[in-house]
């Protein structure tokens, strides 16, 4: 009986995960965008989407139907073949490389002993799909945005890379739940550890999905709308999935290698086990409000629909506190640790968008130059320096006995004095070229 | 039997491309088979239990130099290479050696069929993870040519940059 348990376990949980992950990422993705448009109306003090459903729940949904009806345009003189399989090269890299990523500790489809070189290797295949969709649509516009989204790919993959290997250093293994223990051990999120590298990673991570300040593939104000010019209707549609697959991948990544994946803060302390309360108290003040804001809805079917939103947010609370309130070594108190491990990976997935979202409105866009010298000149330096400030800082405590709390403090000076270094040289240089500007 | 399907699977894809990568006239086209039978290939790899040397095909061959490939072959006009004849005229010459070559090879193989012993595969479970081991072996016994290695493509590479650079 427990050999079939086990089987069907073995065959089941990967079959239904990878199910989960291809079923729910579209819709996740849609909404993801509607958080956006509402954290981009936020930060310029307007409203956003508002129409369709109660705040504009439900334009995701209003979105997908309009993009899966509009007429699918295939250019005269495109390469169809390769325009048609460009877009799907994307999506399918974007989702392989979710699959081997934990979300919780139950939540996994599998944890292979290479798994952040597998997340890593497949995620940057997705590249072929924007260079071949922009070559075959035989537009200029498309054929400059694939070519800058290459370039630009290549260069910060490196110092990506590298900010990586310093936090594996740390782990000493590629699995991804080892690395997750790594951390847990360590009492300590890796972010503390190498803040150098997390910064790399953040800056370097941007660049690789395309997005503003760096988004110059797609820089509407030059090229209309880069490598995805000629695209139209459902194949648009499965560019901006993986654009927005691609975000969560790396937001998976950051949050697995630098930010505990689904530990909660202070994993190891017993005085802090109150934030385990957390997560259903988070979720009943998401449902108070949508109780608070139901009645001012103007129309009855907006209410009908926020309150509902309202009563599934006490049930997901529920769900999350339930583990906590069962007696002691009860099967239902065993399931804490994947609810709640999925509830503090995506909330830490969440705030990285969140991130993400906050600097696009921020900064202004980069020039290619200065994105070139940024990416070769200051952070592939920068991580090479990072990479060797960790090595030292496990020496000083492993070989020589020094704590943690003076050796990784001690090399992450050292390493900010480099950038620092490195900086300045840099704004020396781009003053030689201001000059040099002026004079021609 | 799985095993069997999907290494005859993964060996056709691979060979089946390798060879549109030669037939093909559009260069593009030539790259994205290149691409096919280099993952093809990774998947072997893979169905061998060698996660490994799968992973650092998919990065380093098929996401590394195939798109440094194909943002040349972008760059180049197409037109040219479409109506260029694809075969000259020693291609007898060249099928004889390939038939000498293959016959070698079937010779070779059969000679020393009976005097070449294989060893018991074994269980897949009972295989340290194989980045270990690499890693192991790379920094333990063959340090001194690894480390050669690695200067020789920095010597390379600053030679490329010398070299491309009108001005030092």
């Amino acid at each position: 009986m427990q050999a079939l348990i086990n089987f069907v376990i073995s065959i089941w949980v990967p079959l239904v995960c990878a199910l989960v992950i291809v079923a729910v990422l579209p819709l996740a993705a849609g909404y993801i965008v509607l958080m956006e448009r509402k954290v981009m109306a936020d930060m310029q003090a307007r409203l956003g989407p508002m129409r369709v459903g109660p705040h504009g729940l439900l334009q995701p949904i209003a979105d997908a139907v309009k993009l899966l009806l509009k007429e699918d345009i295939i250019p005269e003189e495109a390469d169809k073949g390769i325009f048609w399989i460009a877009p799907l090269i994307s999506v399918t890299a974007g989702m392989l490389a979710m699959s081997a990523l934990a979300i919780g500790p139950w939540f996994q489809v599998a944890d292979l002993n290479i798994g952040l070189l597998f997340v890593v290797g497949i995620g940057a295949l997705g590249i072929f799909g924007i260079v071949l969709g922009g070559w075959s649509s035989n537009s200029h516009y498309s054929l400059l945005g694939a070519l800058r989204s290459a370039a630009q790919l290549v260069s910060y993959e490196t110092a990506a890379g590298m900010a990586i290997v310093g936090a594996l250093l740390l782990a000493g293994t590629l699995s991804i739940r080892e690395i997750i223990e790594a951390q847990e051990d360590y009492r300590v999120w890796f972010v503390f550890a190498s803040p150098v590298g997390f910064f790399i990673y953040v800056v370097a991570s941007i660049a690789e999905t395309n997005r503003a300040p760096f988004d110059l593939p797609e820089a509407e104000s030059e090229l209309v709308a880069g490598y995805m010019t000629e695209y139209s209707g459902f194949r648009w549609a499965l560019y901006f999935l993986a654009e927005y697959t691609n975000m969560v991948v790396v937001a998976s990544i950051a949050t697995t290698l630098f930010l505990g994946g689904w530990l909660r803060p202070f994993a190891g302390s017993r005085a802090f086990d109150f934030l385990d309360y957390l997560p259903s108290v988070m979720m009943l003040g998401v449902a108070g409000y949508c109780f608070y804001r139901a009645p001012k809805q103007p129309v009855k079917i907006q209410q009908m629909v926020l309150a509902a939103v309202g009563a599934s947010f006490i049930l997901v609370a529920g769900i999350l506190a339930a583990p906590l309130l069962a007696p002691a070594g009860s099967m239902l108190a065993s399931a804490k640790a994947g609810l709640h491990g999925a509830f503090w990976f995506l909330l830490k997935v969440v705030l990285y968008l969140y991130l993400f979202m906050w600097l696009r409105f921020t900064f202004p866009r980069y020039r290619f130059d200065q994105l070139m010298r940024l990416g070769w000149q200051f952070l592939i330096p920068l991580s090479i320096v990072n990479v060797m400030g960790i090595g030292l800082a496990l020496v000083l405590h492993r070989q020589l006995g020094w704590s943690h709390w003076t050796a990784f403090p001690l090399t992450t000076i050292l390493t900010l004095a480099v950038a620092g270094m490195l900086g300045s040289a840099g704004a020396k240089k781009d003053k030689e070229h201001a000059i040099v500007g002026e004079e021609a | 039997m799985l095993d069997q399907i999907v290494f005859y699977f993964f060996a056709a894809l691979a060979v089946i491309s390798a060879l549109l990568v030669v037939t093909r006239r559009n260069v593009v086209q030539s790259a994205i088979f290149l691409i096919t039978a280099l993952l093809a290939t990774a998947g072997i790899f893979l169905q061998l239990h060698a996660e490994f040397l799968f992973i650092v095909q998919v990065i380093l061959y098929a996401g590394g130099i195939m798109v440094l490939f194909v943002f040349v072959i972008m760059l180049i006009n197409l037109d040219v290479s479409i109506h260029q004849v694809q075969f000259n005229r020693q291609w007898w010459l060249g099928l004889l050696l390939a038939l000498v070559l293959g016959a070698q090879l079937i010779l070779a193989v059969a000679l020393g069929r009976s005097g070449l012993p294989l060893g018991e595969p074994a269980p897949a479970t009972a295989l340290e993870p194989s980045t270990q081991l690499v890693g192991r072996v790379l920094f333990n016994e063959y340090m001194l040519p690894f480390e050669i290695a690695s200067i020789l493509l920095l010597v390379a590479m600053i030679g490329a940059v010398v070299m491309a650079k009108k001005k030092v």
